[in-house]
C-alpha cells in the first residue's frame, strides 16, 4: 500500500491545476514530488530552502495577498520550530494556511526523537481556530486534503503518517464515525488507531467512533454514542496521550463520566527499530489496548 | 495622495502635534521618533496607498514590522486620512483600536500586526511571492525593520532567501539607531550585498536622501535602505 505521503504531491499538484489561488511552500522537505507541478506553476510552488521561520512567514504574506498556501514539512519542523510564526503569522494576522506535516509521531523511528512530534495536536490546541485532520488510510488522506484546500481561508492541519489502517472508511471533514454499537462505554479511535482499536474491543460490548477530524471536536456525537453505551469513555490517539481528554469533557460537561486518555506517552523513549516497537512500547498495540480499555470499562464490558 | 475624508492636509510640522496626543507608551519614545522620517517620506512621496484604495490588490504594500513604538506610526496613518485624528488621545486604552504594538485587524491601513520581532520580513517575503505568482508586477512590498530587530534569525532566513529569489519588488528599510546589543561586523548593508541585494546608506533624517534612496533603480534584486538615525542612547 502507498503511504499517505505518496498521495500528497499528486493531489496537491491537481488542486494547483484546478484552482489558481492554490500555492505550495515547501522547505528543501517533499520538493521532488512537486518538480512538474514547479515547471506548471512557478509562482505558486515555492521552496524556501531549509528555513522554517521563513517557511510559515511567507505562507502567511502568499495568504495575506489572497492565495491558499499549502505548507509542508515535517511535524516537529512545521509546527514545533516555527510555533510563534504558526500564532502570530497566521492566527494574529488573521491569515488562513493548510499546514500538511508528516513524520508523524515516530513514522521513522530510527531517525530517533529529533523527527518525531507527538506533541503537534496538543500544540496546536493551545491557539483558536484550527481545524485538525488526522487521517487513518491514504485514501481518507486524499479527501482530507481536498477538504482542507476547499476551506475557505481557514487555518487547517493534516496530520500524515506511514501509520494506516487496512481499509478507507468514507470521511467527511466534520463528524465522527460510529464503527460499532455497544452498551458498556465508548471508544474513539483516532485516524491510524482504529484497526488496533476494533482488533482490541473484538468482543467487547462498546461502542466505536473512529474520528479522523478532531478539532473541531465532534463532541455531539460523543454524547449521542453515551445515551446508549454509558459514559465511560476511552480515546485512543496516535499522538500525545490525553490529547482530546479536554474536549471530550468539554462534551460531557453536565453528565458524570469517566475519561481514559491513550496515545503515545509523554517520556521520550530514547529508542530506535522499528514502528511497531514504539507502537507496543506505547501501549498502543491491540492487545495492550484491549488489557487497558478491558480494565477500565470493566466486567460490564465483556459480553 | 491626500483623501476626499480629511477637512485639512497635514503635513510633516503637524505630526509631532498628532503624536502628542497619544501618551503612555513613554518608554517606546526613542523607537517611535526613530521612524518618523521613514514613515512620512514613505506615505507621503513613495507609497501607492490610500485610504479609499486600501484593499486594491494593486496597492502597495508597507509592513512596519518594528511594531513598537507605533506613535509616529499612527501619526502618519492619521495625517494620510488612514484613521481618524480623534482616534490618536485613546492610544493604549480598553476601547481603542491603538495599541503600544498595532493590530492589522483593528487599525485602517496596516498590513501586518507587529510587536514581536522578526516577522514582518518573511511575511514581506511572501507578499512579494503571492504578488508575483498573480502576474502583479506593479505593487511594491516594502518592510520596516530596526537595526536590533534585525538580530532575529527569521530576518535573516528572509535575507538570504529574497536575493537569490531575485524578489525585486521586495525593499526594506532599516532603521539604524545603534541600538543592536553587538554592532554587525562590516555593517548593516554588507549583510544585505552578501546576500545579493542592492543596498543603500543614507541619513534617516534627510528627506532628499531618503526619496533618492527609496526610488533609486535595481532591476533583478530586492533592495534595501539603512536609514541612520541618532543613536538610541544619544
Amino acid at each position: 500500500m502507498d503511504t499517505m505521503r505518496d498521495r500528497f504531491a499528486p493531489v496537491v499538484t491537481r488542486l494547483l491545476d484546478e484552482d489558481p489561488r492554490v500555492a505550495v511552500v515547501l522547505a528543501a522537505i517533499g520538493t521532488d514530488g512537486f518538480a512538474e507541478a514547479a515547471r506548471r506553476h512557478p509562482g505558486r510552488v515555492v521552496d524556501v530552502g531549509i528555513r522554517e521561520q521563513l517557511l510559515v512567514g511567507a505562507a502567511a504574506g502568499l495568504a495575506l495577498t489572497g492565495l491558499r498556501p499549502v505548507v509542508h514539512t515535517f511535524a516537529s519542523f512545521l509546527v514545533e520550530r516555527p510555533f510563534e510564526q504558526v500564532k502570530l503569522d497566521l492566527g494574529h494576522q488573521d491569515a488562513g494556511a493548510v499546514l500538511v506535516s508528516a513524520a508523524a509521531s515516530f513514522d521513522w523511528p530510527a531517525g530517533g526523537y529529533t523527527h518525531m512530534a507527538p506533541g503537534d495536536v496538543a500544540l496546536l490546541d493551545t491557539l483558536d481556530g484550527w481545524t485538525v485532520h488526522v487521517p487513518g488510510h491514504p485514501d481518507e488522506a486524499e479527501t482530507l486534503l481536498r477538504h482542507a484546500v476547499a476551506a475557505g481561508d481557514d487555518k487547517v492541519y493534516v496530520r500524515l503518517s506511514v501509520q494506516a489502517n487496512g481499509q478507507a472508511l468514507p470521511v467527511d471533514g466534520e463528524r465522527f464515525r460510529t464503527v460499532r454499537e455497544g452498551r458498556s462505554g465508548v471508544v474513539v479511535a483516532v485516524g491510524p488507531m482504529l484497526d488496533a482499536v476494533l482488533a482490541a474491543t473484538e468482543g467487547l460490548d462498546v461502542t466505536v467512533l473512529y474520528a479522523t477530524t478532531v478539532r473541531p471536536f465532534d463532541g455531539a456525537a460523543l454524547r449521542r454514542a453515551t445515551e446508549a453505551a454509558g459514559t465511560d469513555v476511552v480515546l485512543v490517539e496516535p499522538y500525545l496521550a490525553g490529547t482530546s481528554t479536554a474536549a471530550a469533557n468539554d462534551a460531557l460537561s453536565d453528565v458524570p463520566h469517566r475519561v481514559l486518555g491513550l496515545g503515545v506517552g509523554r517520556q521520550e523513549l530514547r529508542r530506535y527499530g522499528q514502528l511497531e516497537e514504539h507502537v507496543a512500547a506505547h501501549g498502543l498495540d491491540a492487545r495492550s489496548l484491549r488489557e487497558r480499555i478491558g480494565g477500565f470499562a470493566g466486567a460490564a464490558a465483556r459480553v | 495622495m491626500t483623501d476626499a475624508t480629511l477637512t485639512h492636509t497635514y503635513t510633516y510640522a503637524d505630526l509631532p502635534g498628532l503624536m502628542s496626543l497619544m501618551t503612555g507608551d513613554e518608554k517606546h519614545g526613542p523607537a517611535a521618533t526613530s521612524t518618523l522620517d521613514v514613515l512620512w517620506v514613505l506615505y507621503d512621496r513613495v507609497l501607492r496607498v490610500s485610504p479609499k484604495g486600501r484593499e486594491d490588490p494593486g496597492r502597495d504594500r508597507f509592513l512596519l514590522s518594528k511594531g513598537h513604538g507605533p506613535m509616529a506610526y499612527y501619526a502618519v496613518l492619521a495625517a494620510k486620512g488612514f484613521l481618524p485624528v480623534e482616534w490618536l488621545p485613546g492610544f493604549g486604552c480598553y476601547d481603542s483600536p491603538l495599541g503600544h504594538h498595532p493590530d492589522r485587524t483593528l487599525v485602517p491601513g496596516a498590513e501586518i500586526g507587529s510587536g514581536s520581532l522578526g516577522h514582518g520580513l518573511p511575511i514581506a517575503v511572501g507578499t512579494a511571492l503571492g504578488l508575483r505568482a498573480q502576474g502583479l508586477d506593479e505593487p511594491r512590498v516594502w518592510a520596516l525593520i530596526g537595526d536590533a530587530e534585525l538580530d532575529e534569525g527569521s530576518n535573516h532566513e528572509a535575507i538570504a532567501f529574497a536575493g537569490p529569489a531575485g524578489l525585486d519588488r521586495l525593499h526594506t528599510v532599516v532603521v539604524d539607531n545603534a541600538s543592536a546589543a553587538y554592532a554587525r561586523p562590516g555593517g548593516i548593508a554588507a549583510r544585505f550585498e552578501a546576500a545579493g541585494w542592492s543596498a543603500l546608506t543614507v541619513d534617516g533624517r534627510d528627506h532628499d536622501a531618503l526619496y533618492a534612496a527609496f526610488t533609486a533603480p535595481h532591476p533583478g534584486r530586492p533592495h534595501v535602505v539603512v536609514a541612520r538615525v541618532e543613536p538610541k542612547s544619544a
